[in-house]
């Protein structure tokens, strides 16, 4: 049998980067700071980890202003959406194969 | 901690943060029972300043043919409507900062703006009836409007309130069909539901 651990996503092994997906996966979309409210990380730390998951395309991005202010959205992709599925399925397939 | 605690705290996580970004859970049952209650001290202002003496049960729409009573059953609501929305923001920001979490987030502004769409639409509705002399039917279109809203904004709080919504909605077209009775309609719908659900809500969520 395939090792399970090869299903696991690379780009979503890291909490936070998993977390942002979660929540993008849950809703339409969602802007930077709701992003950072919600999971009470810093502006650097988080742009860093949105940075890497637009490169891999998991999400879209789009720039616009809200009242003079820039504002940022997130949107997950296809792509993402399946990756965050496939990493899910392995995390559960690992707790089922280590209960044993 | 084993890999595997740790995948599975991973889930938890997860699924609560999912959770977290699109309901708006600070919401009190609290502010429910009272905003019931304000629609019974309000439904019983309004049976003795119009109807009474006529008994409850068989007055007639006839008592509404009158421009004064409409402005005055009209302040009535929009009170009890004014006073509910307070309460609830009060409770609500108490709950919030007991949660740690902020009353006015991207979930509660889209929760707002669903809630607002059918309610908006439902007002200058009912306005338009009233303007047009249909008062029979204002009573029931306000709980329609008002089951319709909050089936809109389930998806954003808790998953009962889909409930208290089919209620609201069953009872306007209840109500529709006895246009006599708007005003019991009413105090049934957004009294006796409202307290019944608080209730229920509290003892879920609030303690």
């Amino acid at each position: 049998m395939k090792n399970p651990f090869d299903n696991l996503d690379k780009i979503l092994e890291h909490r936070l980067r998993l977390q942002i997906v979660s929540v993008l996966v849950a809703n339409d979309s969602y802007d930077f700071n709701a992003l950072k409210e919600l999971l009470d990380t810093t502006d650097g730390n988080l742009a860093t980890h949105l940075k890497a998951l637009e490169r891999e395309k998991y999400l879209s991005v789009n720039k616009s202003f809200v009242e003079r202010k820039p504002n940022t959205r997130y949107k997950i992709t296809e792509r993402g959406r399946t990756a965050f599925k496939k990493h899910l399925e392995a995390m559960e397939e690992l707790i089922k194969q280590q209960r044993k | 901690m084993s890999q595997n605690q740790s995948y599975q705290k991973d889930l938890e996580s997860i699924r609560n943060l999912m959770e977290r970004s699109v309901k708006f859970l600070s919401l009190s049952g609290l502010s429910g029972i009272l905003a019931g209650l304000y629609a019974l001290v309000g439904a019983a202002a309004a049976y003795f300043m119009v109807h009474y003496p006529l008994s409850p049960l068989n007055y007639r729409q006839e008592s509404m043919r009158d421009g004064d009573v409409v402005i005055k059953l009209l302040s009535i609501a929009i009170a009890v409507l004014a006073l509910s929305l307070i309460t609830g923001y009060v409770l609500a920001n108490r709950k919030a900062k007991k949660q740690g979490v902020q009353v006015w987030n991207s979930t509660s502004k889209r929760l707002v703006i669903n809630l607002a769409i059918p309610l908006v639409t439902g007002a200058l509705f009912i306005l338009i009836l009233l303007w047009n002399g249909h008062y029979g039917v204002a009573a029931p279109a306000c709980l329609v409007f008002y089951g319709l809203a909050l089936l809109n904004a389930s998806a954003n709080l808790f998953d009962e309130i889909r409930y208290l919504g089919y209620c609201e909605i069953g009872l306007g077209l209840i109500s529709a069909l006895l246009p006599g009775y708007g005003l019991l309609f009413w105090a049934a719908g957004f009294g006796v539901l409202h307290v019944l659900y608080g209730t229920l809500m509290y003892k879920k969520y609030d303690r």
